[in-house]
Formats: C-alpha cells, sequence, structure tokens
C-alpha cells in the first residue's frame, strides 16, 4: 500500500508491522510522533501490544531490558539527551544479548539546549554494542525497522534504528507500506534461547568475577571476558546475517541490495564524498550538479555504522583520489568520528585516497545545496591531505 | 548463517548451594543443641521449631530433633539466642579442633 | 490482619541455598528465605544491585531457586513493569512478578523508576528491606539512614537529617495495598507477602531489615535489635488499603499501653554512639507525637 506519511509514522507503521508485544514510551522530540502513533495502533485495537508510558527514558530501557529478558519482542524510541540518559541501558542490553530494537531520531545533544538535528546524539553511542543501521529516507525507515527485528532476534544483539530528525522524522514523503501477511511471511517468531521462565528458574546477568569459576555441575563457565569477546564476534558476524536478511527481504519486498553502504555514481568517480543519513541522498543533487561540470565524483551514503562494515568500504574507496567525509557529530578534541574509523580502514591499503574531514549541520544549522556544491568541486580541485583537523562548514559570526 | 552460530552467552546463573563455598568455615562459634532442654525432642513432639524458624541461612532441619547443618552454618548464634528453653550453646569452635586433634593423636 | 500462618504450619520448602554470602546473622538472609516461601514457585524476582545480588551468588551459580533478573541501579519498578508486560504480552498472567530492593536502591536512586510503576498501576509487588545504608558498599548514608547514624560518610556526629519515610512516599500514590513489616517478626512478613501477592496493582512491603556489621551489634542479636525497634515505637508494623492505615500484630498489641524508651533501641547498637540527649528526647518525643496520631486513627 503507498502511503504519504512522515518518517516517525513510517517508523511506526514498521514497529506495528513488526508485532512488537511491548512498547514503552517516553516523549522526546523529534521522536515523539512515533511514541503517539504506536499509541493510537494500540487503543484503536490496530496492533496488539502492552503500551507502557514510562516516566522517563532511562526507565523505557529498563522495560524494553526486562521485557526481552522474559521473552517478549520490545521497542522504544528515543532522541538526543533521552538517548544519552539511557547510556548504562543501553550497554546493559547489549551485554545481556537482548534483542531490543530502538528508533532514534537523531537530535543534537545540549549543552546548549537545541532540539533539531546532527548525529552527536547515536554518533557518541557507538561503542555500547548495540547494532546501528541508518535510514536515508522514509522508505528506508519502515524497511529498516522490519529488518531490524529479524537481525536483532537472530543474532541476539540490540538493534538501533537511526534516522535524522525533523530532515526525514517530520518531513512528508511517499513510500510503499508492506503488506502484512508478507511481513509474518518474512520475520520468523521471536523464540529466545534465554528467558525468564519459573519452570527453568535461573539467575540472569549475575555478578562476575575476573576470572572463570566452575559451576554447580563443576564445569567451567566461561566468564566476563568470554561474554564479551562472544559479543563482539557476533557483531562481526552480525554483517553476514545483515546481507542474507536484505536478500531474503529483496525477494519479499522488492527492495534493498545495499545493507552496507550506498554508493551513487562512484564506480567511475575519481572522488567520493561520504555521509550518514539524509545528507548523503541530499548529496545526490550535488552530484549530479558536479558530474554535469565533468567533475568525476559519487557519494556514498553509510547504512550500517556497527559493526562497521570496513570490507565494503576499502572496496568502495581504496583506488580513489580523494574521499570527503561530511560528519553531522564530532569526537571533540579529535575527528568526526565516522572519518576516524575510515582512515583506520583504509590504513593497510597501498593506494590510499587522500582525505578530508568536514563537520557541519550542527544543531540544525542549515546545510545548502550551494555550500556543499561549492565545498565539493573545490575539494575535487585539490584532492591532497588537509591534515586531520576536520573543517567546520557554515560557521558564522566567528571570534 | 545459522542461528546456532550466534552466541547466547550471557551471565546466566542456575540454583545450587555453597555459592560462598562451605560457609561452615566461617564460624567462630558452633551451635550445640542440648536435646534434654531441646523442646521438640524432649517431648518427641513437634513443636517450637525457632531454631528452623529465625536461621537466617535455612540450616537447621524442622525435624525431631532439629538438625543443624554445619557444612554451611556461618554460627551467627540466633538460633541460640531465639532458643526459648535455652537449650542451644555456642561453643568455640578451637574445642572442636583440640577434639578432632586429640583423636589423631 | 489475621495471623494465620504459625511457625508449625509454616512450609518447609527453601527457595534460599544454604552457603550463599550473606554475612553471618544478615537481617535480610532472614527477610529474602521468608519471603520466598511466600511468594512460592511461579514467581520471577527483579534485583537492582544491592547486598541481595551477593547473597544471590555469583556467576554461575545462583543461591536462590527462583527465576531472577538483575537490573541497573536505578530501573527497578520499571523493571519489574517490563517482565509484567512480557508475560502479559505473552498470556502467562499467574506468575508473581516481583521486585526486591535495597533502601537506597529503592528510596533514593530508584524512587523514580518506583513512583512511575505505582503511578501506572502496573501489577507489581515491591519488597523493600531497610538496612538503613548502602551496605553492598560498606555502610554509606542513604535517605533512610535514621537522625543521629553514624556511617562512613556521617562520621563523628551521625546523620543531621531526619529518615526519609519511603513508605508514606509510596503510600502517596495511593496504591491497592502497602505495608510495613520487620525481619524480626517473619509470620507477619509472610502473611503481607501472602496477601499482597492475592492483589492485583502495585503493591509494596517496606520490611526493617537488621544488619550487624553495619548497625554495629553482634550477629546472634538481629531478631532482638528488630523487635525492639518495633517495641520503643520507632518502627510501625501496620497495613494500608484504601488509603486506611492499620497497626498490625505487635504494633496492634502496643495502642495505649507503654512503651519502650527509644534509648532502649538505640544503646543496643554502635552505629548511635554519638547521640546526645537533646536528639534522644527529641526522638523520643517524635515517636511519641506519631503514636498519638495512631491512637486517634485506629
Amino acid at each position: 500500500m503507498h502511503m504519504i506519511e512522515s518518517g516517525n509514522v513510517a517508523a511506526a507503521t514498521g514497529v506495528k508491522l513488526a508485532r512488537a508485544g511491548v512498547i514503552a514510551a517516553y516523549p522526546i522530540t523529534p521522536q515523539t510522533p512515533l511514541t503517539e502513533k504506536l499509541s493510537e495502533f494500540v487503543a484503536s485495537g490496530q496492533m496488539e501490544a502492552e503500551y507502557i508510558p514510562v516516566e522517563s527514558e532511562h526507565s523505557a530501557m529498563a522495560v524494553c531490558i526486562a521485557a526481552s529478558s522474559a521473552g517478549a519482542r520490545a521497542f522504544t524510541a528515543t532522541s538526543a539527551n533521552g538517548l544519552l540518559y539511557m547510556n548504562e541501558q543501553l550497554h546493559w542490553a547489549a551485554g545481556a544479548r537482548l534483542p531490543i530494537v530502538m528508533c532514534v531520531a537523531n537530535r543534537g545533544i545540549g549543552a546548549p539546549w537545541t532540539v533539531w538535528n546532527d548525529q552527536q546524539d547515536s554518533m557518541s553511542q557507538r561503542d555500547g554494542g548495540w547494532i546501528q543501521l541508518y535510514a536515508n529516507d522514509h522508505q528506508q525507515i519502515i524497511d529498516s525497522v522490519i529488518k531490524a527485528f529479524y537481525l536483532a532476534e537472530f543474532v541476539s544483539i540490540p538493534v538501533m534504528v537511526c534516522y535524522d530528525g525533523y530532515l526525514l522524522s517530520h518531513t512528508y514523503m511517499p513510500f510503499e507500506q508492506p503488506d502484512q501477511t508478507l511481513v509474518d511471511g518474512f520475520l520468523p517468531d521471536f523464540k529466545p534461547k534465554n528467558a525468564l521462565d519459573p519452570e527453568n528458574p535461573s539467575n540472569f546477568n549475575t555478578v562476575t568475577l575476573p576470572d572463570v569459576r566452575p559451576d554447580i555441575h563443576g564445569n567451567i563457565a566461561p566468564g566476563y571476558m568470554e561474554i564479551r569477546h562472544c559479543l563482539h564476534q557476533d557483531m562481526r558476524k552480525a554483517m553476514m546475517v545483515l546481507e542474507e536478511i536484505d536478500m531474503k527481504f529483496q525477494e519479499t519486498f522488492g527492495r534493498g541490495g545495499h545493507p552496507f553502504v550506498e554508493p551513487y555514481l562512484c564506480d567511475d568517480a575519481d572522488h567520493v564524498v561520504v555521509s550518514v543519513g539524509s545528507l548523503s541522498y541530499h548529496f545526490r543533487d550535488v552530484i549530479d550538479l558536479l558530474r554535469k561540470e565533468g567533475v568525476k565524483v559519487g557519494v556514498m551514503g553509510i547504512q550500517l555504522y556497527r559493526p562497521f562494515p570496513d570490507k565494503a568500504i576499502v572496496d568502495a574507496l581504496q583506488g580513489k583520489s580523494s574521499v570527503f567525509v561530511f560528519e553531522k557529530a564530532l569526537s571533540y578534541g579529535n575527528q568526526g568520528p565516522l572519518y576516524a574509523d575510515i582512515k583506520a580502514a583504509l590504513y593497510p591499503c597501498d593506494n590510499k585516497p587522500a582525505m578530508h574531514n568536514y563537520i557541519l549541520g550542527l544543531g540544525g544549522r542549515e546545510i545548502k545545496t550551494a555550500q556543499l556544491l561549492e565545498t565539493v568541486r573545490t575539494a575535487c580541485s585539490k584532492p591532497k591531505w588537509l591534515g586531520d583537523t576536520p573543517i567546520w562548514l557554515g560557521l558564522k559570526c566567528q571570534e | 548463517m545459522k542461528q546456532d552460530d550466534f552466541s547466547t552467552l550471557i551471565s546466566r546463573s542456575d540454583p545450587g548451594p555453597g555459592d560462598g563455598g562451605r560457609t561452615g568455615s566461617w564460624r567462630v562459634l558452633r551451635p550445640v543443641i542440648d536435646l534434654g532442654a531441646c523442646i521438640p525432642s524432649k517431648t518427641n513432639k513437634r513443636a517450637c521449631f525457632n531454631c528452623w524458624f529465625y536461621c537466617p541461612d535455612g540450616v537447621v532441619s524442622k525435624t525431631i530433633p532439629p538438625v543443624i547443618d554445619y557444612e554451611y552454618c556461618k554460627g551467627c548464634g540466633i538460633c541460640a539466642e531465639e532458643c526459648p528453653a535455652g537449650a542451644i550453646s555456642m561453643i568455640e569452635e578451637a574445642h572442636f579442633m583440640e577434639e578432632k586433634n586429640d583423636e589423631c593423636i | 490482619m489475621e495471623n494465620k500462618t504459625s511457625i508449625l504450619n509454616l512450609t518447609e520448602d527453601e527457595f534460599v541455598h544454604p552457603g550463599n554470602r550473606a554475612c553471618a546473622g544478615c537481617g535480610l538472609g532472614i527477610v529474602y528465605r521468608t519471603a520466598l516461601k511466600a511468594l512460592g514457585k511461579n514467581t520471577i524476582l527483579v534485583v537492582p544491585p544491592s547486598c541481595l545480588t551477593v547473597l544471590q551468588g555469583l556467576y554461575p551459580i545462583a543461591a536462590a531457586k527462583l527465576p531472577c533478573l538483575n537490573v541497573t541501579f536505578a530501573s527497578t519498578g520499571a523493571a519489574a513493569t517490563g517482565v509484567r508486560a512480557a508475560m502479559r504480552s505473552l498470556k502467562k498472567n499467574d506468575v508473581n512478578v516481583v521486585a526486591f530492593a535495597g533502601d537506597g536502591g529503592t528510596g533514593d536512586i530508584g524512587i523514580q523508576a518506583l513512583s512511575g510503576a505505582c503511578e501506572r498501576g502496573d501489577d507489581i509487588l515491591y519488597i523493600c528491606y531497610d538496612n538503613e545504608a548502602y551496605m553492598n558498599t560498606g555502610v554509606q548514608r542513604s535517605g533512610t539512614t535514621p537522625q543521629g547514624v553514624v556511617t562512613t560518610t556521617t562520621p563523628i556526629t551521625g546523620k543531621l537529617q531526619s529518615k526519609k519515610d519511603v513508605p508514606s512516599i509510596v503510600a502517596a500514590h495511593k496504591i491497592p495495598y502497602l505495608a510495613t513489616a520487620s525481619a524480626a517478626y517473619p509470620l507477619d512478613l509472610y502473611d503481607k507477602v501472602k496477601k499482597a501477592a492475592s492483589i492485583k496493582g502495585p503493591r509494596y512491603i517496606h520490611v526493617h531489615t537488621p544488619c550487624p556489621p553495619g548497625w554495629g551489634f553482634e550477629p546472634r542479636y538481629t531478631i532482638k535489635v528488630g523487635k525492639l525497634a518495633v517495641e520503643t515505637g520507632l518502627f510501625a508494623l501496620y497495613e494500608m488499603e484504601n488509603s486506611q492505615l492499620r497497626l498490625t500484630g505487635p504494633s496492634k498489641k502496643m495502642l495505649g499501653k507503654p512503651r519502650l524508651p527509644v534509648t532502649d533501641y538505640f544503646k543496643s547498637q554502635h552505629r548511635f554512639y554519638s547521640l546526645g540527649n537533646d536528639l534522644i528526647n527529641d526522638l523520643q518525643a517524635q515517636v511519641d507525637h506519631a503514636w498519638d496520631a495512631y491512637v486517634i486513627h485506629q
């Protein structure tokens, strides 16, 4: 069915189609309309789920952690400071291997307060053990949510589906709503191996000692290091599963094909722009204009940020003359996180491209096509290393 | 890939005794029941059982006579304190070690 | 409440294994053992960091024979809600969902999640064992530490502020069942847990729980010290249903009768050593005032 709706409603519709059993909801701009839509789905009987209007994001993730531990398909959504308020819970969910799915409508972090879009919130959670998917448009939001449940439950790792606040969360775009029966056929039931059960009592997330220790049968049980090692190994292997899920999704729904990175006019390009989220689609206009000028440039959007798809990125970027990484996030005192990751991935290559790092759009600062056009045009004409200090675009009234 | 290729290893613990080891070794004083004074033992009736009831570790049996599991009894002395007949004495473990040593000789 | 259970008919089923890591004479040991007997097998526990985390065992061995979810410190109430939501979603409605937290985990860091669950009317039983300080980290003051108590973060003078009245805060949510209990009166606790388990909606039991090393008394006196708190009137045992407070058990029997002076309780523990006469008189006056109110309301 064709719909014209907001990105938040696309996300909510994906959650309904995936038949989440427990939803924890706490309002925060710009995610709030997603939460409101889910409450409407549940109250009107369009969706059978336990809707818990919690008193904080910390509790939202607590509800998801507990519900998932007890064997229910759990969902929540948040933005910005809400995501940061969950911080310890995010690490907890990953360490407990709980396949929670959460939407993050990306927003800048205070102080100072901003309700507008950048990606500092989810980028700053990249080390917590969550899989991070980024959607570039409304179709990708709804599709990613459905795929996220599949992926999370297959690999027992929580998944964040991130999309730009306002730019995607509040804008209206046409998209295809997948058919419920097809989704039911696509997405397997959630059957966790670890679930709280009075018939089979055990204690979850028990305190661990630094070393391994025998269990009640005298067998040595793995310890904290082993549990965390498995998480890392499985996170890496999850990329193969995402690829398979994406193929299956394509067979069922006719969409997909770029689970890791989404290149646009990159094959013959000398220069490649890399960015995350809606900005990568914004750049397509810029690329089209530059192509008309004869500049051989393409753009690549990052669809999966954790686990980091280093192989796909290296395959796409090695041998290029230059790579320009545009980011709406920064590791303060260093570089953009994506820039640092791509640079590290390219380190072993012989034919490394020159790289530039641009920081832009923080706190919703407007990004204009003309500005991007001028920046990329100039960059392509001087494709040399500029050093690792990021270049800030769009600064005004500079001290 | 198969789902079984993925670990579900978490800190999941199965119930069992002695997580803290043989906690009887914590004991400095050992509760010893004088069966001549102990109410259920003396009367051969199911009665009292305060020692079973108040024990924080559940190491006293609700039987005639009550039996203390010295492997796990931490020697807190609550049973002795709460015994209405004053039938439980707290005796220094050293005393029993001497006994054992004597046996060895 | 009629005490139906006696020591003789109290179940011999044990849900806590011996050889756990609780200190000798631990009041929580009695509370946990007794409460789990009342709850029975069909129960899921939710536990934040506390002495109970240690009592319950270190991976891969668990002391309790019931399924238990360890959660982060501030999240207990919400996590219990999450377990209940999952049970409803999975159509397993007959399971007891029980949060078991310390006083810091309940009245300080956990109060927001607890308040949220109570306000929403979530179907959970929340048991707070109040040992009146952060005992698991080595006796630091909490909101529920009584005035005058010396802890490692209230040295020399003792705590300057009054004990936070957490049951009254919870009662303000007008939940269907609320009770106080004491480790020193396990049968009273047992019956209250049993009753709470039969009621739907948010239920709260606040259990006064003596701690030998934290309070400074010999482990053998756990019951005696707990009883003194009740007999001096410092800790009253009551139930609240429909916002009506009703003294129970030993506290009910004390109505209209002379109480032991509060000094009897203070002298039983080292933690009160710095109490001066003025504060003692003040605390005695507070207890007398509270009991005057109980007499009027009963």
